[in-house]
């Protein structure tokens, strides 16, 4: 390793937030999906102060109103009402609550699993390594959403209501399954970073295990974290209404987006809007989001190109 | 090679496993299916008769043993409320399955390769600028509501096709667009990136410079080399159009696997949904596995990888 002293030793590859190139690159923001994050976040954020009317109660006598743009519509209802006259506009704002619930607290779950076990089974390598690397291959080849809507439709109706109840429930079978992409991807790196010369001399110097992890190997993959999990933040959102639109997902009358689309299904003809709406919702989000994400790790991180096939 | 087989082989094994294990006692907290059978007036003895009959007054070990004997056997019990076996109810249904999937296959490629081949020679052309669009929507549009927009368009507005089952040879297409979308979008953007790739190399500059004519370099040259990753990822998401079908078929009541899925959850006829399930997984894990090996023995770098 050091044999040579007048060669330069090896530094930390990236400070973690690299602010000077991100300012540089000001100018290629991507303004429209940060926009649509922003509002989205807002919305969530804000619902029960924001949202013109009760998601949850309807006007029977405004039943399947449209939008306020077509004839009939009304300046009350900018998106329309539904089948039980509950305003549309309303139920997506607070349905953009649900999906940032769902996915921040998934990936928050997740993400910290799969980082912790990550970091452990690159560093140590030998049987821990084995052993969680099995088990992400396993989880890997497990069709998600087919499991998903078996262990919410099992156990759903009985989960604990202190643990959320059935949303709580797909937290966790979500969480279950998005860990091992991180687990997989940090210990790619964690394989790479302990190569290199800063790694040993910490080592030398007397830094124990837990604080060369945390110090000296962890910020070397924030920048690989942010990217993989503002790609995986769609994602999970995608997944989620797809349980819901099942009827495996978040359970009504909370307004979830999927299951907005679900009951909208069936008034198509009459009323193509109360399924379009709540689809284009879930569209834009996860659009901005996959935009937003390829811009972070073209700016980032350019190795992970690979990332966006997921 | 050998090796690589064998570990691959045991992955695979272990996963539908672990699958039935979860399924089975997922199953079985679901609810008590007696309840759905007897009505309320019913003695506690006729109740311990119909347990015993159904083999539910047996401990849980026991019953995901005999469960997984019968299993290889390929005998997946009687459904509790179509009165039929499983196996049976499974291979009726299996074929529309498998003829969706193999329809959303051939629309993903069908589309996908052109236009990504075609987007790779114009750089920020309209067309590419149409391909990017088509991408990005792809990746980001939930399945079930392109499904339903599609549905409303074509089926409800224009009524062009009918707007569910399969009484039709034109009921096909919606539901194939639905669950090939996703893969259009990814073989596009494969395409495109292989191409210019490859139209980068030594050998189509040679063949350029010996004059053969760019519709021949392209097509011809070029294409092929272009053609693998596409073709590898096709394979990797050969499974996965197989499971995907449940969203499909859910919004257009195709009648395959993955309604009967549905199905079984709704009745919480358990001995169905462990069967479905199993089925699913098994075609998705074995198609897996099968491309890894098809793969494994034309591509040497997998193999030591």
């Amino acid at each position: 390793m050091a044999d040579n002293p007048s060669r330069a030793i090896q530094t930390p590859p990236s400070a973690p937030f690299r602010l000077a190139k991100l300012l540089r690159r000001v100018r290629r923001w991507p303004i429209i999906p940060l926009l649509l994050l922003s509002l989205v976040v807002f919305s969530g954020v804000t619902a029960p102060w924001i949202a013109p009317e009760n998601p949850r109660k309807g006007d029977l006598r405004a039943r399947m109103l449209p939008p306020a743009w077509l004839e009939g519509g009304s300046a009350d209802h900018l998106l329309g009402t539904d089948h039980l006259g509950r305003d549309i506009f309303s139920r997506i704002i607070h349905g953009a609550r649900i999906s940032l619930i769902v996915a921040g607290v998934t990936l928050g779950l997740g993400g910290t699993t799969g980082v912790v076990l990550g970091l452990l089974a690159g560093w140590y390598g030998k049987w821990i390594d084995e052993i969680i690397m099995r088990v992400v291959d396993i989880a890997l080849a497990i069709p998600l959403v087919l499991v998903a809507l078996v262990m919410v439709v099992a156990v759903g109706q009985s989960f604990p209501s202190e643990l959320g109840g059935q949303t709580g429930l797909i937290i966790l079978v979500l969480a279950g399954f998005f860990w091992v992409r991180f687990a997989r991807l940090i210990r790619g790196e964690v394989l790479q970073l302990k190569t290199l010369d800063y790694v040993a001399l910490a080592k030398v110097a007397g830094a124990t295990t837990p604080r060369i992890l945390a110090v000296h190997i962890f910020p070397g993959v924030i920048n690989t974290l942010i990217v993989l999990a503002t790609l995986q933040v769609g994602f999970v959102i995608l997944v989620e209404s797809t349980l819901s639109f099942l009827g495996a997902g978040v359970p009504p009358p909370t307004p979830a987006w999927g299951s907005m689309v679900a009951e909208g299904r069936d008034f198509l003809a009459g009323a193509w809007w109360i399924a379009t709406m709540p689809g284009l919702a879930i569209l834009l989000t996860v659009m901005s989001l996959n935009l937003f994400g390829d811009w972070l790790r073209d700016s980032l991180d350019p190795r992970l190109r690979q990332l966006a096939t997921n | 090679m050998q090796r690589f087989l064998l570990r691959r082989l045991l992955l695979t094994i272990v996963t539908l496993w672990l699958v039935s294990v979860l399924i089975f006692f997922m199953a079985r907290i679901s609810g008590d299916p007696t309840t759905l059978l007897i009505d309320d007036y019913a003695s506690a003895s006729t109740l311990e008769d119909l347990k015993a009959s159904l083999g539910l007054d047996k401990s849980y070990p026991e019953q995901y043993w005999i469960f997984l004997k019968n299993a290889v056997r390929g005998d997946f019990g009687v459904s509790i409320v179509q009165k039929q076996p499983v196996g049976s109810l499974i291979i009726q249904r299996l074929p529309a399955t498998l003829y969706l999937g193999l329809m959303a296959f051939v629309f993903s490629l069908a589309v996908g390769i052109p236009l990504g081949v075609l987007s790779s020679l114009k750089r920020g052309s309209l067309l590419d600028q149409v391909g990017k669009a088509i991408a990005l929507i792809g990746q980001s549009a939930p399945p079930f509501w392109i499904g339903i927009m599609l549905m409303f368009f074509f089926a409800v507005r224009l009524g062009w096709v009918a707007p569910s089952g399969r009484e039709e040879t034109s009921s096909i297409i919606l539901p194939a667009i639905t669950l090939g979308w996703f893969n259009v979008a990814a073989n596009l953007r494969l395409m495109r990136s292989a191409m210019l790739d490859v139209m980068d190399t030594e050998y189509i500059k040679l063949a350029r410079a010996k004059g053969v004519s760019s519709t021949a370099v392209i097509w011809q040259h070029a294409l092929r080399n272009a053609l693998i990753p596409p073709l590898t990822f096709a394979g990797i998401t050969l499974g996965g159009l197989i499971t995907g079908s449940l969203v499909a078929e859910t919004v257009f009541a195709w009648p395959g696997l993955g309604q009967l899925a549905f199905l079984a959850v709704r009745d919480s006829d358990y001995p169905l949904l462990q069967g479905v399930v199993i089925a699913f997984a098994a075609a998705y894990l074995g198609t897996a596995f099968l491309v890894d090996v098809f793969y494994a023995y034309v591509d040497p770098r997998i193999r030591f990888a």
